[in-house]
């Protein structure tokens, strides 16, 4: 272990814990804009009711996801000096532009939705939530055009050492960008579906007997229309990024395809020993006889090519995440699929299904998380492909001692927060929408939604 | 072009050490103004609308020295890597006290999150520009007594400026406290640095204290952000040249094509930005009623 491997941890670690929650935060915005300007359009009181409701979970969440988020952007100076400076002319550029078109509308606004219930017009109001949600699906692009820069930069050249943008055009259409930020979007969009359904499902089962869960179908058959949707916005751009990744990150593809040799009509692995002819050229190219390069034979080139080393990412975790990733988001759209299906024209949602829908929590979840690791760990050994390796990338001013501290509490704190967001959600979702009967405007001086 | 960036990063740290400075303040006194929950949530209701819009200055100073100076910024955090990690965790616990605190059975986690990540990280960026200015331990803790009094002073006179009743009276006499133990630490923090802007600072503080004795809270709100500006600018003149040992801001600065690039987007995004943000303030320019 070394201060390098630490480091990459701590990374590992801090990112796939900050997008637990900023998916949540793209996709349930949009949805709590959505109910609001349905409780606007038809003044039906469990517009309303369910705008709170999903708005004080989305809230619980959306703190979190800003909080982890700063350390994010401490994160790449901090640990990883030699990335920064090198990079800093290209990927800093879209840094700055989340934080001035993104991060400030999405708080600000977001600030005033929470207090401004009796201070603001209707119609401001609304505009208010709709400006912070459209500010985190902007902020997703920004980032998500610096990370795919990381894969294949574009719109640069590389002077005394140090990428110098050529092209900020070029660097905010990298074709990886365009075909990344609608699939990461949209995924974010079926956790968020999938995270309402969830919360419905247990709901229609509680009310149930009762019968009084006409506002939560409403709910689900509104988040079910939301996942599918998305599902097929996921599953092409899906199929793009794959495309581009024969071109662009062939290394990438041959790990996840776990495909050792050049190969003409590479078959496509379900698992190991399991493959279907032809299909991976096929989906690569749309040439069912075209060459797929391999992992080795890739190697062996880029060896060539950039000196001796092992230009191989981790084949286990690459060639898993792929699956995971498409099995787990496949079921979460295949469930709302199936959901729309059987609840069309008015039909009710049998208990199975409700309880099916429990599902749809976790699963896109742990999708997203596995997406995560193949695109990021399927990009090494590099931090900029062909540029520069994530071992020349690491601060050599940083000590072992000072990343396993660092290391260490922010494991902790995310620990001890991961415990207490999940307490503090579970809690108001159980308590549902309680403050049902509208209050008077006079009383409702002290809005439910405020500190 | 390098200059008008290094000024552009100044302006973005300034606006948030006066804006953050107060949410500081208002985080770290709330308890000690209020006697019971109602007013305690009154106090941090003050900064409850605006704190995230003012922490967003933070990143956007940070995200534009990393496009504008990469080696500024990389050189900057890893060499002060575990006071920053110590700022995160602060920053961390402070913001979910915030937006949770309304929302859990019993705030007291929440509080003390709000209180400590707010104290930590406004001691700690005194001390980390201090280090970076004059470099060893001393300086570093006067440097940090000196942001944290600083913070305290003007989030005190924040609260007097922003609420009612019984919270006024305690914040006014909290910041006439604060002033007292500020102006002394202002005459040591700053006469190190011995510029005119850091003179004028440690004059602006004690005419705060004044007008604050004098009931005129928003001429002394004035004051303590009119201090902060000062010391900021005081501390980024003396970064002009070399904004880190042994690095120069030419070193530093990224290339012209992307220096113009930044100065465009910021040109078109900061007028909006600044009115929009402006806007909230007006929204929630009443004082807080505290519950009698």
């Amino acid at each position: 272990m070394d201060a390098l491997d630490l480091a990459r941890w701590q990374f590992g670690v801090t990112t796939v814990y900050h997008f637990l929650f900023v998916p949540l935060t793209i996709g349930l915005g949009i949805f709590v804009a959505g109910l609001q300007t349905a409780w606007h359009r038809t003044g039906k009181e469990q517009y309303l009711t369910l705008t709170k409701f999903f708005g004080k979970l989305f809230l619980i969440n959306f703190a979190m996801g800003v909080v982890t988020g700063i350390v994010q952007e401490f994160q790449f100076g901090m640990n990883w000096s030699e990335y920064s400076v090198f990079v800093g002319d290209v990927f800093g550029a879209p840094l700055a532009m989340e934080a001035l078109l993104a991060f400030f509308m999405e708080s600000t606004f977001l600030g005033l939705w929470i207090f401004g219930w009796d201070r603001l017009p209707k119609r401001a109001h609304l505009a208010c939530i709709w400006a912070a949600a459209v500010g985190s699906n902007v902020s997703a692009y920004f980032i998500l055009a610096a990370n795919a820069w990381m894969k294949h930069p574009v719109g640069y050249e590389v002077v005394d050492g140090r990428a110098r943008m050529t092209d900020l055009w070029a660097v905010l259409t990298n074709p990886t960008a365009l075909a990344q930020v609608p699939h990461v979007i949209g995924a974010a969009f079926i956790v968020a579906g999938g995270f309402v359904l969830a919360v419905c499902g247990y709901w229609m089962l509680r009310t149930r007997r009762t019968g009084d869960g006409g506002m939560w179908r409403g709910a689900a058959r509104a988040a079910l229309v939301m996942t599918a949707l998305a599902g097929v916005l996921v599953a092409a751009t899906g199929d793009t990024s794959a495309k581009l990744m024969y071109e662009q990150q062939p290394m990438k593809l041959a790990s996840a395809e776990g495909l050792e040799r050049d190969t003409a009509a590479a078959p496509f692995s379900l698992v190991p020993g399991v493959e279907i002819p032809a299909v991976l050229s096929f989906l690569a190219t749309n040439d069912p006889g075209a060459t797929v390069q391999g992992t080795e034979d890739l190697q062996r080139r880029f060896e060539r090519q950039f000196g001796p080393g092992d230009y191989r990412p981790d084949q286990t975790i690459v060639f898993w995440s792929f699956r995971v990733m498409i099995v787990f988001g496949l079921s979460t759209v295949g469930l709302s699929v199936l959901g729309l299906w059987l609840t069309r024209r008015r039909r009710p949602f049998p208990a199975w299904l409700s309880r099916a829908l429990l599902l749809s929590l976790p699963l896109p979840l742990v999708a997203v998380t596995a997406g995560w690791l193949l695109s990021e760990i399927g990009r090494q050994p590099w931090t900029v492909a062909g540029e520069l390796l994530t071992a020349s990338s690491v601060s050599p001013g940083v000590s072992l001692a000072e990343v396993a501290t660092s290391l260490t509490l922010f494991t902790l704190l995310y620990g001890a927060l991961a415990v207490a967001e999940t307490v503090l959600l579970t809690r108001h979702v159980r308590k549902g929408a309680a403050e049902r009967a509208p209050l008077p405007a006079a009383e409702r001086r002290e809005p439910s939604l405020m500190y | 072009m390098i200059e008008l960036w290094f000024a552009v990063i100044a302006f973005l740290w300034t606006g948030y050490f006066v804006l953050e400075g107060f949410d500081f303040g208002v985080g770290m006194l709330a308890p000690l103004v209020s006697r019971n929950a109602a007013e305690q949530r009154a106090g941090l209701e003050t900064i409850g609308p605006v704190w995230d819009g003012n922490e967003v200055w933070l990143i956007t100073a940070v995200g534009a020295m990393f496009a504008a100076f990469p080696a500024w910024y990389a050189g900057l955090f890893s060499t002060f890597y575990l006071p920053v990690v110590l700022v995160l965790a602060g920053l961390i616990v402070r913001g979910v006290g915030l937006e949770w605190r309304g929302k859990v059975t019993n705030p007291l986690w929440c509080d003390l999150g709000i209180v400590v990540g707010s104290a930590i990280p406004a001691f700690l960026w005194g001390a980390i520009f201090a280090s970076l200015l004059f470099g060893g331990v001393a300086p570093a803790l006067l440097g940090g007594a000196f942001t944290l009094a600083v913070c305290a002073l003007h989030g005190a006179v924040f609260l007097a400026l922003r609420t009612t009743g019984p919270v006024r009276r305690r914040a006014r006499t909290v910041a006439l406290a604060a002033g007292a133990v500020t102006i002394p630490v202002a005459v040591f923090a700053l006469s190190s640095l011995g510029t005119a802007p850091a003179l004028a600072a440690m004059a602006a503080l004690a005419a705060a204290t004044a007008l604050i004795w004098r009931r005129r809270e928003g001429w002394a709100f004035t004051a303590t952000a009119g201090a902060i500006v000062l010391t900021t600018l005081a501390v980024f003149m003396e970064l002009r040249v070399r904004p880190l040992p042994g690095l120069t801001l030419a070193e530093a600065a990224s290339g012209p094509y992307t220096l113009t690039m930044l100065t465009w987007i910021g040109l078109i995004t900061l007028p909006f930005i600044l009115v929009y943000q402006g806007w909230t303030y007006w929204v929630f320019r009443k004082r807080i009623k505290v519950p009698a």
